[in-house]
């Protein structure tokens, strides 16, 4: 007991906080992650390196062989440090206005995910009220809430594509569609609980002043289901994201993270490809972390803890 | 069935207490009155009008056992919430929330959140809630019932400084002799299986009552009598 107080209140070094923390577990997975992906790379890539070599004179050394697998054209699994070179060179060389840079491409996909995803939200935060406070609708809409998501998204996204570019939408409008499709639905079933979350004693208390509906929506149904709000909008960001780059798969879009993705696959570019995924993972996870960012800012102004 | 054939009588400006073992029903006496529950049969008026009739002209403020604040507002604002709702203009309310907060002596803590302050603390924000707005009547179910023994004395003797000041009607669920006798001016005792009223006692006590009137004759003497009555009422068996 007076040992465990002792250490709590002995002054900790950088090296004992990286030591207690999550630093070396991660660091301990990324690595484990890169030699398995390298192995990964020897011998995905052999059969191309070994055709490529075969008249080579004299015959490659073993180490010569293996540096060759990580540095093909086209390879089947590119090395980790090609992906970087090729990241690096498309987002910081690359001119950002130009088609061949990561920077424009990521642009003409957050611009559809963040209206797809503001759209969802507010559909999602709507629906959820009207769940709530209409018993026929939590019977009669929330199996088709449920049955919107397990129609596959990849089959529903050509047609919405096709059927607003006939009435002349193009562009931004049909993508940001699609997020919105994926993102209402995280948004709807998380505030259906939260705005179910109020104790009984705060609902009795609202009674004892004749509270109208509107009235216990606003002052305690909203504020007590703003913690279950935060974490669907996690969910909502990252599936607005999926939605907006999948709406660029099927009508071959002019810019965007899925345009250059199947570009890449058309010609094989694997290392454009990967690239790409890095540049849509990096910007899922910003997004995610300012969603977390205003979650705390409102935490704070509504009393929490920390 | 909870209760039956309970006849009462509650006059204006008496502080009265319900007092019974858990299952005797006054809890549910008290949640009738409020509205909160319906009764199956039989009729109640509070200020001549029926339950749901005076809920709904706000004519009573009800403690909780817990305090019941909103997390997410500070000491004001909780406060504020029944004016909000019931529409008081801006000046008003902090004029009410001032003299409440004082009247509670939380005068300081407006801006601290819920879980800054202790338990008898914030009970003691949620009477100021129910005595913000205008209403007669204050029911308070076993408001100090979770609050230790010490804390529970002080916030007593405030009560007891609150009814003289408020003039307002109490009625007071517990199921503490002493807390009864110290704070009524009449009590009502009753029993369980089926929830029945067993005695009715009126207080001879004066209306100044410092904390050591407990250990008066007087005082002993009534709550000798209040334990008679759950004796008769078969409170004390299994």
């Amino acid at each position: 007991m007076s040992a465990a107080i002792d250490a709590a209140l002995e002054p900790t070094d950088a090296w004992t906080r990286i030591r207690a923390g999550r630093t070396v577990p991660v660091l301990t997975f990324v690595v484990a992650i890169l030699i398995v992906w390298y192995v990964a790379a020897i011998l995905a890539n052999g059969p191309a390196t070994r055709m490529a070599l075969a008249n080579a004179n004299p015959p490659p050394t073993p180490i010569q062989y293996v540096l060759a697998t990580w540095a093909q054209q086209r390879p089947i699994v590119p090395a980790p440090h090609q992906i970087v070179v090729d990241f690096f060179n498309s987002t910081f060389i690359a001119n950002p206005t130009t088609n061949r840079s990561l920077v424009y491409h990521a642009w003409a996909t957050l611009a559809p995910t963040l209206l797809g995803f503001a759209i969802g939200t507010l559909l999602g935060v709507l629906l959820a009220a009207a769940i709530v406070h209409v018993r026929s609708l939590d019977k009669s809409l929330m199996p088709w809430i449920i049955a919107s998501q397990t129609v596959p998204i990849l089959a529903i996204a050509p047609m919405i594509i096709v059927v607003l570019g006939s009435i002349g939408l193009t562009g931004v409008l049909p993508k940001a569609v699609i997020s919105t499709y994926l993102s209402f639905f995280p948004v709807t079933v998380g505030m259906v609980k939260g705005f179910r979350s109020p104790l009984p004693i705060h609902l009795d208390l609202m009674r004892t002043y004749s509270a109208t509906r509107w009235q216990v929506f606003w002052a305690l149904r909203f504020p007590a289901a703003v913690p279950f709000l935060f974490i669907s909008m996690r969910i909502a960001i990252a599936a607005s994201l999926v939605g907006a780059i999948v709406g660029e798969l099927p009508t071959g879009a002019p810019a965007g993270l899925g345009m250059r993705m199947l570009g890449g696959s058309y010609y094989g570019q694997t290392i454009i490809i990967w690239s790409a995924l890095f540049a849509a993972a990096i910007v899922a996870a910003a997004l995610v972390g300012l969603v977390g960012l205003a979650d705390r800012l409102v935490a704070r102004r509504m009393g929490g803890r920390t | 069935m909870a209760l039956s054939d309970v006849n009462l009588d509650i006059e204006q400006g008496e502080f009265v207490s319900f007092i019974g073992p858990s299952g005797c029903g006054k809890t549910t006496f008290l949640r009738v009155i409020a509205d909160l529950e319906q009764p199956t049969s039989g009729s109640i008026s509070v200020n001549g009008l029926a339950p749901d009739a005076a809920r709904k002209a706000r004519s009573y403020g009800y403690v909780f056992q817990a305090p019941a604040l909103f997390p997410w507002r500070t000491i004001e604002k909780n406060v504020a919430l029944p004016l909000e709702i019931m529409g008081y203009n801006e000046a008003d309310r902090k004029a009410r929330i001032a003299r409440t907060m004082e009247l509670v002596n939380l005068t300081g803590f407006e801006r601290k959140f819920p879980w800054q302050l202790s338990g008898g603390m914030q009970q003691r924000a949620s009477i100021a809630r129910a005595l913000a707005f205008d209403a007669d009547l204050l029911l308070m179910d076993e408001p100090f019932g979770a609050l230790d023994e010490i804390v529970r004395d002080h916030l007593n003797s405030e009560l007891l400084k609150l009814f003289a000041a408020t003039k307002k009607t109490i009625a007071f669920v517990t199921h503490s002799i002493p807390e009864a006798v110290y704070l009524s001016t009449k009590i009502i005792v009753m029993s369980p299986r089926p929830g029945r009223v067993t005695d009715i006692i009126q207080s001879t006590l004066p209306a100044e009552r410092p904390l050591d009137i407990r250990e008066t004759p007087e005082f002993l003497e009534i709550a000798h009598r209040v334990r008679e009555g759950l004796r008769a009422g078969h409170s004390y068996e299994d």
